[in-house]
């Protein structure tokens, strides 16, 4: 348990990198809106515990060198010291570097306990403050050069680049974080270290010794401060140092990435030995200042235009400022912890002191725990776990689309009911049209019946008289009856009636027209305004006669007069004047 | 955002490939539609303003479909605004030579026979802008260092469409008595103007590209 507070300055220093150092790797994609955070944020925690774990020891075993912070306590407070002080720099928005923050609260520590400090180990570390950005320079300028002329040989089209760079940014973005975890992982647990449990898991596949506990917990804490923090952080860089086209953030992530996992491979190293090279030193080095180096050395290749030496300034800055700091911080802490609360801060000054305390360095017996059942345990837990998550997701997404195709039905068929009211409304209107003219049409041949009716008495009436007047001897008598008889037929021959309802007939259907003509016209007569019909509808002059029962003569005076009336020129046409009205 | 695939980038591709096929079409149509006009074909150019038409509703909804997928599936969050901006400007071109032939429909211009020769140079050289803009355009998506070599022609087209639009307008104010109303004279002036706004619209695509290009340059 108190293993676990002291811890926790460690953890802290762990969420402060985790929050701030990813940012370096997925700023770009993330702030361009390439890769979502969400899934950066995965990507990024899986690989760094994955580094941390499998490749972190190399860095702290170079811190260790330096100098071994023996007491619990004494890690306690040089980690938290330099957490203290790469906050500060951090809100000062300095490219603060937690390698150079923990180097100098280390040198600080032995500077308080009498420690020797190993000056070659210190020189080793120092020169790979500089080394590391002028590799990642390098490496930069060089990534940087081969995939403007792979871009600009190959010709792919803008979309499939976009692919392209979107699966490159997600690769290159997870060997970073990989690579993160690997180097940065010594900053975070490397003082705890010899104060590691003595126990070895064994999950079958893999075992984890007391070390990779330590650094399973420290990319944990890595990877909450990414999902808790490094969003805002991701968001500012991305949009402000780190706004690159995204083929510029594949070079900077690589060439950093590329760094990183340089100085923490063992591998690496036994290769350059084995080619008689000198071997990098496994130190761990700055990610922000790497991207420094590595946007240096793309400003480099596009002429220097893009070079921000105020940028350089601030590397400096950090390199002279945060171990200062750091390690006078530590100084003071380390007096504060041991003379305040009494807690020991090195083994090796108790020694000094002269108290006789059983040294917990003698060899210990490591403690084996086989873990294959619990882990296979929590690995089935967690399978079904996620089995009976996606079930039930399927099942959620296949209401919902369920739900979705059901309101659509609903909305087809409420449109179509919509459409068949209508339709049924404008078959009603239709019926009652054709009742209505259906009933017209009956009073039409009623009116019809009536009048042959009345036409066949009539003519039977003088077909009566006219056998009458046969064989009649009193001509005077017989003459008059005929002349009243011709008169009668005369008369009946003018159809005024039936004249009558066709005018009538024929002025219901231009009602608007006749309303129209007087309204233009008020000084038109009735006869005037018949005419007006007769001449609209196209009849002859003598088909007007007939049915004004006037002689054609007559018809076209009345034309004549018709025309002043409506003040037509020579020219223009009564008929057409008519049809427009 | 929409898991990213490369289905749907092959999708957008094809999109684009054929609004810029549309768009070099429409020009040729209306080339043709114009010289139709001018020689009195009057079946054939109305069959050219119903194409012209056709074409100009598939552009409009390509243009659609283009800015959707690119939105929908978060495509180039850093160049899709370019590239919209591109596409709306070649949609510009369409919407100018289909409201062109449009008024030529409507408002039945008399143009003189002399006038003949000159009108149908106009077109040419100001749809011979648009063509030239077309590849620039292609360029832009797959090699964007060649776009440069590429619109030069539009500028020199361009500035001959405006150099040709000037002596029409001048020959009708001044050197063609036989046109008497300043109502026909004006007439003319905006059916030559109209036409040469589709080389002023090719000209603004090339200015888009020339600057696209440079951002995409590494």
């Amino acid at each position: 348990m108190l293993f676990l507070i002291f811890l926790s300055s460690g953890l802290f220093l762990g969420w402060s990198l985790g929050a701030n150092d990813a940012a370096n790797i997925f700023g770009s994609a993330v702030g361009s809106r390439m890769i979502s955070f969400k899934r950066a944020a995965w990507i990024a925690s899986i690989f760094v515990v994955i580094g941390a774990v499998f490749q972190g020891q190399g860095g702290s075993e170079t811190l260790n060198e330096l100098g071994t912070v023996d007491a619990l306590a004494g890690a306690f407070t040089v980690s938290l010291s330099a957490a203290f002080i790469v906050l500060i720099m951090t809100r000062r928005s300095l490219p603060v570097s937690t390698s150079q923050a923990i180097v100098g609260a280390i040198v600080g520590w032995s500077m308080f306990t009498g420690n020797p400090t190993d000056y070659k180990v210190l020189g080793k570390i120092v020169s790979t403050w500089v080394s590391g950005p002028i590799l990642g320079m390098i490496f930069a300028a060089l990534l940087f050069l081969l995939l403007r002329r792979v871009l600009q040989r190959a010709k792919i089209h803008i979309i499939k680049l976009d692919s392209y760079i979107r699966t490159a940014l997600i690769i290159v973005g997870a060997f970073g974080a990989y690579s993160l975890g690997a180097n940065n992982i010594a900053n975070v647990m490397g003082v705890f270290v010899s104060s590691a449990p003595n126990v070895n898991l064994n999950f079958g596949l893999f075992q984890l010794d007391g070390v990779q506990i330590l650094f399973l917990l420290g990319g944990l804490a890595i990877s909450v401060g990414i999902f808790t923090y490094s969003k805002r952080v991701m968001e500012k860089v991305g949009n402000g140092i780190l706004a690159l086209t995204p083929e510029a953030a594949i070079v900077v992530v690589l060439s950093q990435s590329l760094v990183l996992f340089l100085f923490s491979s063992k591998a690496f190293a036994s290769l350059l030995i084995s080619l008689g090279l000198p071997p990098l030193p496994m130190v761990p080095v700055s990610s922000t200042q790497l991207v420094i180096g590595a946007l240096l050395g793309i400003g480099m290749v596009k002429g220097m235009r893009e070079v921000k030496i105020t940028a350089l300034g601030g590397v400096a800055l950090g390199w002279v400022i945060t171990p200062i700091l750091a390690g006078t911080l530590t100084f003071f802490s380390l007096f504060f912890i041991q003379n305040v609360f009494g807690l020991k801060v090195s083994t090796l000054e108790i020694e000094r002191a002269g108290d006789v305390i059983t040294q917990l360095q003698s060899p210990q017996i490591t403690r084996q725990i086989n873990m294959i059942l619990p882990g296979l345990l929590v690995f089935s837990v967690g399978v079904i776990i996620s089995l009976i998550y996606m079930f039930f997701r399927q099942q959620k997404l296949r209401l919902k689309t369920e739900n979705e195709l059901l309101m659509k039905q609903n909305e087809i068929f409420n449109s179509q009911r919509a459409l068949k009211d209508l339709e049924i409304n404008s078959i009603q209107a239709h019926n009652t049209v054709l009742a209505t003219q259906l009933e017209l049409k009956r009073q039409e041949y009623n009116s019809i019946l009536l009048n042959i009716k009345e036409q066949k008495e009539f003519l039977e009436n003088i077909t009566n008289e006219i056998h009458e007047l046969i064989g009649n001897k009193n001509i005077e008598k017989r003459d008059e009856k005929l002349k009243e008889l011709s008169l009668l037929l005369k008369q009946r021959m003018s159809f005024t009636r039936e004249i009558n309802d066709f005018y009538e007939k024929i002025e219901e259907t231009h009602k608007g027209f006749t309303e129209k003509l007087q309204e233009k016209h008020p000084d038109l007569t009735d006869n005037d305004v018949r005419l007006a019909i007769l001449v609209r509808l196209g009849l002859s002059s003598k088909e007007i006669a007939t049915l004004m029962n006037i002689s054609p003569k007559s018809v076209e005076i009345a034309r004549y007069r018709f025309r002043k009336k409506l003040g037509l020129k020579e020219r223009e046409s009564m008929g057409d004047l008519l049809k427009n009205i | 955002m929409n898991m990213f695939s490369f289905k749907q980038a092959n999708k957008s591709i094809e999109l684009i490939d054929n609004f810029l096929n549309i768009i070099d079409q429409g020009g040729l149509i209306f080339k043709e539609g114009v010289k139709n006009y001018l020689h009195n074909n009057r079946e054939s150019f109305v069959d050219n303003l119903k194409t012209l038409s056709k074409l100009e509703t598939e552009a409009d909804v390509l243009k659609r479909k283009i800015e959707n997928i690119l939105y929908t599936h978060s495509l180039m969050p850093q160049l899709r605004g370019d590239i919209l901006k591109l596409i709306e400007e070649l949609d510009g071109i369409m919407n100018q030579c289909k409201k062109s032939l449009f008024q030529f429909d409507v408002e039945v211009p008399f143009i003189p026979a002399e006038l003949n020769q000159d009108m149908i140079k106009l077109t040419e050289i100001c749809i011979s802008a648009v063509e030239s803009v077309i590849p620039a355009a292609r360029a832009y998506f797959k090699d964007p260092a060649s776009v440069k070599e590429k619109i030069h022609r539009v500028y020199l087209y361009e500035n001959e469409a405006d150099k040709l639009a000037d002596a029409i307008k001048r020959k009708v104010f001044q050197d063609m008595p036989g046109i008497k109303r300043l109502s026909e004279k004006f007439h003319l002036r905006y059916f030559t103007l109209h036409i040469e706004m589709i080389s002023d619209g090719a000209q603004d695509v090339a200015d888009l590209l020339s600057v696209m290009a440079i951002k995409r340059t590494l």
